[in-house]
């Protein structure tokens, strides 16, 4: 089922591999979102909420016209504001399928967005940035080789800012999502560093910080895989605003999410 | 500056308050940024509310009664809360939250509702109306047929106004106001000279009831004399306009006990007033706000007195006293203006509550900073709800209405509605598996339905014996709404409400169906699925079996939601097809009250696996717990009810947790309004809005004295949670309550 060397998931034609879907979705993007996560994801984050949409087998295959009807249906909820979020799972394993799931929801004037880790760029990536999603999630792991490697378990962070800079080539919308962890991701001199390397961008419009919680450890449980983040704790109010303070230096807006 | 004049027209001439309105209106398109706090005079007044209301709660949930006194009109000396506080006066009685014997509905009430309390009435009373006078309730059941008995007794027909006041008629209140009451005299006298023979049941009867009319408005008279109050003149400035208001809503209630006594839609009338008055720089903000804080504070306090039975049905002791606010005007103005917000404001001045029963006609051209303002009313206080105005206008013709109980359209002073309760439409599905003999008595309650005794249950077969059940059941629902309604116009017309209406208004007929959502999916599982009935000795339902998969309503999938939609138009249909006393349109809605409980109790197990007990879920709700699609599928699914088959409303509450609406203030605001925009835009008619945690609920059950104001929509009102029972909260708690992953 799965072709590593292409890093995407084969699927039938014209369906798209789906864990669940979300029709009231109020924290993926803008508005009121119909959220369909995907089923797949090649890193294995230590605090993942959604652990259950890690392996690239299970899953539901939906018809790309299936999901538009279902879009269709929410539509006149979506408002000047929302849309359709592709999350996961990563979303961009089945970046050849979202070409035409994403075409289609233009030609329906819904609002697309990607919420990815920016670790899959291949050319089917790259219509979807430059053609048709009007937004992009990226998450912003870890800004050190050894931290982000501690986190997701891959080595190789260039590829999300490789990703990030074709994005700002498109000229079109990008926030950035940061899990905000004590001592791991919450640290002055990571929030520093990330802010001097995204500050020229222009197509940045936010940074969303997402505090760590404990929340998915019960579906890790369930899985059968050990939590390794156990001793990590979520942060104070006071750890948030701080962390908040630093980011508003660099970005023109901040949202905790 | 120069002073506002008013804008004559139609109405100068004419009783026509529309008109008033239409010309004179200004609309407000700005933010809430203008409003202010309690005054302090308010403030105080408010203590002693509380102070009142916690004392009645204690108090087995009445502070007083009076025993001695028939509540009429003028039937009490002045009442204050505090008088040098209170700009605007009025009590129901001498004393804050006590409350009166109104015996024209049915006297045993009285006394059962007395002797719940350790009362009993003035001996002279009990002579009285147990050999002499004659009430409503006896009237009912002296032309009540053994057929109607039982189907009210067995529980097909429930909440039957026939032993209290049935309620729903709006007087146009805001007619003492703007005329005096000296020329609505005028007015009703002129038409009963026009109203001439040939010497009809019909033409007598008008004639009596307009003479009656007369008589309550020289009795306001009197009512405004008691408070030094001229009420014959019209009022001249907008404490006036809003204290002739209010002495004309309490004419109403303190002459009425209906179950919903709405107030109608004076909020943007009052403005006018207010307006000018701003203008002239005779008040500031300040007293604006104060008017209607005090006004609203009293309208917080109007009481009944009820028997436990009643409290049975409509929990939480509500009054209805619905106050529409929003909507547009035929020429596509709107009809917000800076009154509309400061009713809102009263929620945070005085806290949540749910009387009055603060109702926003939701159009999607409403001024954006308006439609914010109620999202986020709405979101802070649970306190309000929402009603499709461009569905009622465009339906129903008028733009100047009001809301008759909780979702009811009712024009204003031109027409009328008789209320007509509900009936059990899940129980009658089950008269259809059951030859038409009662699921738990087996006595026999329709004819003509063959008994069924296949394995299995067969679509086909079922629809069939369903639509005699229909067809008999409103047969039996007709017949005894004629009968209500003309006793309750010859024992205990409501002569003050009419007095403030047109002479010989429209009527629709309000009936109501409940247990909707079991039927729809009662129906998908025998379609869908195969439903096997077990049955006792005596060959009735006990149980059913389901074997497979049914899709439930809830869930935007047409397999079932158009068998719900189909279920209604078909018995809004066999409705129709009846004559109804004084002419009146028959017309339906979907709408449960709190009785859920009660309900579930009277109806044996469903063939949707709903157990026998289980409540029901409230007015056009899917059932607890089977909308599994998330909150869009849910709202999509209650949107495919057909407003023409349903006419006096389709009611859906809508219960999400704060969390899911979004992540600040500003995004759970701007969903919320997004919501309401897509909901109204399917057509939909009602939405009751609860942001709540589950917890907080559950936190109030074990601690109600750290939540007195906590406000909960349950159908159509809303109700103090800690004044439900163990049971009605359990029920409330085991909703949909709408959250993201």
């Amino acid at each position: 089922m799965l072709n590593i060397n292409n890093c995407h998931i084969k699927n039938l034609d014209n369906t798209l591999r789906v864990h669940s879907i979300e029709s009231f979705g109020t924290h993926d993007g803008p508005g009121i979102r119909m959220v369909v996560f995907l089923q797949g994801c090649k890193l294995k984050c230590l605090y993942c909420h959604n652990p259950d949409t890690i392996q690239t087998s299970g899953g539901t295959e939906y018809q790309i016209e299936e999901l538009v009807g279902m879009a269709l249906k929410m539509k006149p909820y979506f408002g000047k504001k929302g849309g359709v979020t592709v999350s996961g799972g990563e979303p961009l394993l089945q970046s050849k399928e979202l070409v035409p799931f994403f075409k289609r929801l233009k030609e329906e004037g819904i609002h697309t967005n990607i919420d990815t880790n920016g670790r899959v760029l291949n050319h089917f990536t790259k219509e979807l940035l430059d053609e048709y999603a009007d937004l992009v999630m990226l998450d912003i792991k870890h800004m050190t080789e050894d931290g982000y490697e501690f986190l997701t378990g891959m080595r190789n962070k260039e590829t999300t800012f490789t990703f990030a800079k074709h994005r700002e080539a498109s000229g079109k919308a990008m926030w950035l999502r940061y899990v905000l962890i004590p001592d791991i991701t919450n640290k002055p001199e990571l929030l520093h560093a990330m802010g001097q390397y995204f500050k020229d961008y222009k197509t940045i419009e936010k940074i969303e910080i997402q505090p760590y919680h404990k929340l998915g450890i019960h579906k890790w449980e369930t899985l059968g895989w050990e939590y390794q983040l156990k001793d990590a704790r979520e942060n104070t109010e006071e750890e948030i605003n701080a962390a908040s303070e630093i980011l508003k230096n660099y970005f023109k807006e901040v949202k905790i999410n | 500056m120069e002073v506002k004049q008013l804008k004559s027209g139609v109405w100068t001439e004419s009783v026509n308050v529309r008109d008033f309105v239409f010309n004179n209106i200004t609309p407000y398109h700005g933010t809430h940024d203008f409003l202010v706090g309690p005054s302090e005079r308010t403030q105080r007044l408010w203590e002693i509310c509380k102070e009142a209301t916690q004392e009645e709660r204690q108090n087995n949930g009445v502070r007083s009664v009076d025993t001695e006194t028939i509540s009429t009109v003028s039937a009490f000396e002045a009442g204050y809360i505090d008088k040098e506080n209170e700009v605007i006066v009025g009590l129901q009685t001498d004393e804050l939250l006590k409350r009166t014997m109104k015996p024209f509905g049915g006297f045993k009430v009285v006394q059962k509702a007395l002797s719940e309390q350790g009362l009993e009435p003035n001996k002279s009373l009990t002579n009285l109306f147990s050999k002499y006078v004659k009430t409503h309730n006896d009237g009912v059941f002296d032309a009540y047929t053994s057929e109607i008995k039982k189907f009210r007794s067995l529980g097909f027909l429930t909440g039957l106004p026939d032993n209290y006041a049935r309620g729903r008629i709006i007087g146009d209140y805001r007619r003492v106001a703007l005329y005096g009451i000296n020329f609505l005299i005028e007015s009703k006298k002129a038409d009963l000279e026009n109203i001439t023979g040939p010497m009809s049941d019909a033409v007598i009867r008008l004639r009596e009831e307009v003479a009656e009319q007369i008589k309550a408005l020289k009795e306001m008279i009197e009512l405004g004399a008691k408070y030094d109050l001229d009420l014959a003149r019209p009022a001249q400035n907008a404490q006036e306009a809003v204290q002739w208001t209010y002495m004309a809503y309490l004419a109403a209630v303190k002459s009425q006990d209906g179950a919903a006594m709405s107030l109608g839609n004076v909020s943007t009338f009052l403005d006018i007033f207010i307006e000018k008055d701003l203008e002239e720089g005779l008040i500031t903000e300040v007293e604006a706000q104060e008017y209607i804080d005090q006004f609203v504070m009293k309208l917080r306090m109007v009481r009944h007195l009820r028997m436990g039975a009643y409290d049975e049905i409509f929990a939480g002791d509500p009054t209805w006293v619905t106050e529409a606010i929003g909507g547009m005007l035929a020429d596509g103005r709107s009809k917000v203006t800076k009154t509309s917000f400061r009713f809102l404001n009263t929620l945070y001045n005085l806290g949540p509550s749910p009387e009055p029963n603060i109702t926003i006609l939701w159009s999607e051209s409403l001024p954006q900073n308006f439609k914010d303002y109620c999202a986020k009313v709405s979101i802070d206080t649970s306190s309000i709800q929402f009603e499709n105005d461009n569905l009622m206008r465009e339906n129903r013709g008028s733009d100047d209405y009001g809301i008759a109980c909780c979702v009811s359209y009712q024009e204003l002073g031109k027409s009328i509605q008789f209320f007509g309760a509900r009936t059990n439409l899940a129980k009658t599905l089950l008269l259809a598996l059951n030859g038409g003999r009662c699921e738990f008595t087996g006595q026999q309650v329709v004819d003509g339905i063959p008994e069924y005794t296949d394995e299995y249950l067969d679509f086909d077969k079922v629809m069939a014996n369903f639509k005699i059940a229909m067809k008999e059941v409103a047969r039996v629902y007709n017949d005894s709404m004629n009968i209500i309604h003309y006793m309750h116009d010859k024992y205990y017309y409501e002569k003050a409400q009419m007095a403030l209406i047109d002479t010989n208004p429209s009527i629709n007929l309000a009936y109501g169906i409940a247990g909707l959502s079991i039927v729809a999916d009662s129906l998908s599982a025998i379609k869908h699925a195969k439903v096997k009935p077990i049955r006792n000795e005596e060959g009735l339902t006990v149980d059913f079996k389901i074997e497979g998969e049914f899709p439930c309503y809830g869930n935007d999938d047409d397999r079932v939601d158009l068998l719900a939609r189909q279920a209604v138009a078909d018995f809004n249909n066999e409705l129709k097809q009846l004559p109804v006393y004084k002419n009146a349109e028959p017309t339906m809605s979907v709408l449960t009250i709190t009785s859920n409980v009660s309900y579930g109790k009277k109806t044996g197990a469903t063939p949707d696996g709903r157990a026998h007990g289980i409540p029901f879920a409230p007015g056009a709700n899917p059932m607890h717990g089977r909308d599994k699609n998330g909150a869009i599928a849910s709202l999509n699914s209650v949107s495919k009810i057909d407003y023409k088959d349903s006419l006096d409303g389709i009611s859906n509450t809508f219960s999400i947790v704060p969390k899911s609406l979004g992540s600040s203030e500003q995004d759970r605001i701007d969903n919320l309004a997004t919501t309401l925009d897509g909901y109204f835009s399917r057509n939909a008619q009602h939405l009751n809005v609860n942001v709540l945690n589950k917890e907080t609920l559950l936190d109030a059950m074990e601690n109600p004295g750290e939540y007195p104001q906590l406000t909960i929509r349950v159908s159509g009102y809303a109700v103090n949670f800690v004044r439900l029972t163990k049971e009605q909260q359990m029920e409330v708690i085991t909703r949909s309550f709408h959250e993201s992953m």
